[in-house]
């Protein structure tokens, strides 16, 4: 028989967090820290809102882009939360999740041989889509030292006359980096200056607790040479629901709703409706989880201080990222005796890249009475191997 | 700050100020004071514990009394909610809007209790009107709490 798989398919390495997930979903006291999703249930007014719908019977396919109401408030939530304009009409594109987002940007921009910059530590979709989109993934190693913010010496350093795109995954997932808009800004007139495009990830905007999130494409200069990802699986706690957005100047959108058009559809239309009454009446809502969070974050960062664990503090997202090289164990070991001798689930570093190496990805999304335990558990652990 | 404590105290009033400090980016004393004055202030009036009491032994019957009532010239509602609120029986007394004036929770061992004393205690009030009791079934959520809802984390163990 022949080989029913593509050359390229087999090319993919599975996610390093899967060997995990066998092992710990085996266990019936594990203490998960290894999350990427929000601990709180949608709230009840937008569930409500999504039921509702189907009663109904809001049962039918909505347009490519999705309901017209939705990309409408869309448009208005970023121009209030994140200071950019999109036409809703032309210039925005709700999908299945972030995730497929990332996936069109990658199918609609780029052609074989076309580079496309990484920064890691990062979430595990980017490169293995960049390869499906037939693109060539070129990392960039980010540092501790800077606190896992891209600089634009490193950027600089990986630029070539192929480079197509730069993806910035910020607030970050699994470093809890965020950029600052100084920090946005060297990074824009490197774009400008070597004609790249930005597909700019900003799923977890709702997430900062220093500052509010600053957007890419409100640079000057910036609009036209960006894609902006969003969603609402994180700020709602809504990702089961599989519903984001993807907005770029409408010659990009064009086309990526195209290939959405042809492999999609459109995005579930319960979760749409759900999605309107979320961005009208949620402000609330996400300040509350925003807070919660938060308090999550002291609490962990206390902790670990606590424990001599060395952390940079982070500031985004729902995740801490320890260094764990005084143990002189790889993050895949120090991550397996961890699940075994005291039941608690992270996710190493590499599993985002392998200048992850010596970091654990610990999540906060629990509630402080199971980071509790976690952390007892965890202590005892460290001090046991120092011992 | 004052309005963060209190969010948490009306959850968990036995929170640790130590432990409340670390989660409001604040220091233990800072916290201890603060809720020290609003017990001087009476901001914070009282600490108490949510009871499921049906899953006890001691027999418990619950009533709600709408209370119709004549205000008194000079004190409005007031002395008469106070001629209410003194049985120590009585839980919570309330002033409402609508079709009735107080709102009146009494705790009793008995419906026999309860109905007493709605007949002699409360009826017999001069300023009282009327009166119409409500007996209170079954308590499915009470201060925010769900009753006998155990949340189980239904998420994956480990994702991306």
């Amino acid at each position: 028989m022949r080989n029913p798989l593509s050359q390229k398919v087999q090319t993919i390495q599975p996610s390093g967090i899967r060997k995990f997930f066998d092992i710990a979903n085996e266990m019936d006291d594990v203490v998960s820290l290894g999350v990427g999703e929000p601990d709180f249930d949608t709230p009840w007014h937008i569930r409500d809102e999504g039921i509702y719908s189907l009663e109904k019977g809001r049962t039918f396919y909505t347009s490519n882009s999705g309901l017209k109401e939705l990309r409408t408030e869309i448009s208005r939530y970023l121009q209030r939360r994140c200071n950019v304009t999109y036409d809703p009409l032309h210039e925005i594109l709700v999908t299945v999740g972030g995730s497929e987002g990332i996936d069109l940007a990658l199918r609609a921009m780029l052609d074989p041989g076309d580079e496309v910059l990484i920064p890691q530590p990062c979430y595990v979709s980017y490169l293995p889509c960049v390869v499906l989109a037939d693109g060539v993934p070129v990392t960039i190693e980010l540092k501790e030292e800077n606190e896992f913010r891209l600089t634009k010496e490193e950027l600089l350093e990986k630029i070539t006359d192929k480079t197509k795109l730069l993806i910035l995954p910020f607030p970050n997932n699994p470093t809890g980096a965020v950029m600052r808009r100084e920090d946005l800004e060297a990074i824009a007139e490197v774009v400008i200056e070597h004609d790249l495009y930005v597909l700019s990830d900003e799923i977890y905007s709702e997430l900062t607790y220093q500052g509010d999130h600053v957007s890419i494409a409100s640079l000057p200069g910036m609009w036209e040479r960006t894609l902006t990802i969003n969603g609402f699986s994180k700020s709602y706690a809504m990702t089961g629901w599989r519903l984001g957005y993807i907005c770029a100047p409408r010659v990009l959108a064009e086309q990526m709703t195209k290939i959405h058009q042809f492999a999609i559809m459109c995005a579930p239309t319960t979760s749409q409706y759900a999605a309107v009454e979320a961005l009208r009446n949620g402000d609330e809502d996400v300040a509350r989880m925003r807070e919660a969070y938060n308090q999550r974050r002291r609490f962990l960062m206390h902790a670990f201080k606590e424990m001599g664990l060395p952390c940079f503090e982070p500031f985004g997202a729902f995740y801490v990222f320890p260094c764990i090289k005084e143990f002189g164990m790889s993050s895949d070991d120090f991550a397996m005796r961890l699940l075994e001798e005291e039941h608690v689930a992270v996710v190493p570093g590499t599993a985002f890249g392998e200048c992850g190496e010596g970091f654990l990805r610990i999540s906060y999304a629990y509630s402080i009475e199971d980071l509790k335990v976690a952390l007892e558990r965890l202590g005892r652990f460290i001090a046991r191997l120092r011992a | 700050m004052r309005d963060q404590i209190l969010t948490f105290l009306e959850k968990n009033s036995k929170i640790d100020p130590r432990e409340l400090a670390i989660l409001l980016g604040s220091s233990e004393e800072v916290i201890s004071n603060e809720i020290k004055k609003m017990e001087e202030e009476q901001v914070i009036c009282g600490y108490h514990t949510l009871i499921d009491w049906e899953k006890t032994d001691s027999e418990k019957v619950t009533a709600l009394i709408e209370v119709r009532v004549t205000p008194q010239r000079g004190q409005g509602f007031d002395s008469i909610a106070e001629r209410i609120y003194n049985y120590p029986e009585v839980q919570s007394v309330y002033l409402i809007s609508g079709a009735y004036d107080l709102l009146v929770i009494l705790q009793g061992k008995t419906l026999r209790e309860v109905s007493s004393f709605v007949s002699d205690k409360l009826s017999t009030l001069d300023t009282v009107l009327s009166t119409a009791t409500h007996f209170i079934l079954k308590k499915y959520k009470d201060y925010g709490t769900i009753f006998g809802k155990k949340s189980k984390d239904e998420r994956m163990v480990v994702t991306p």
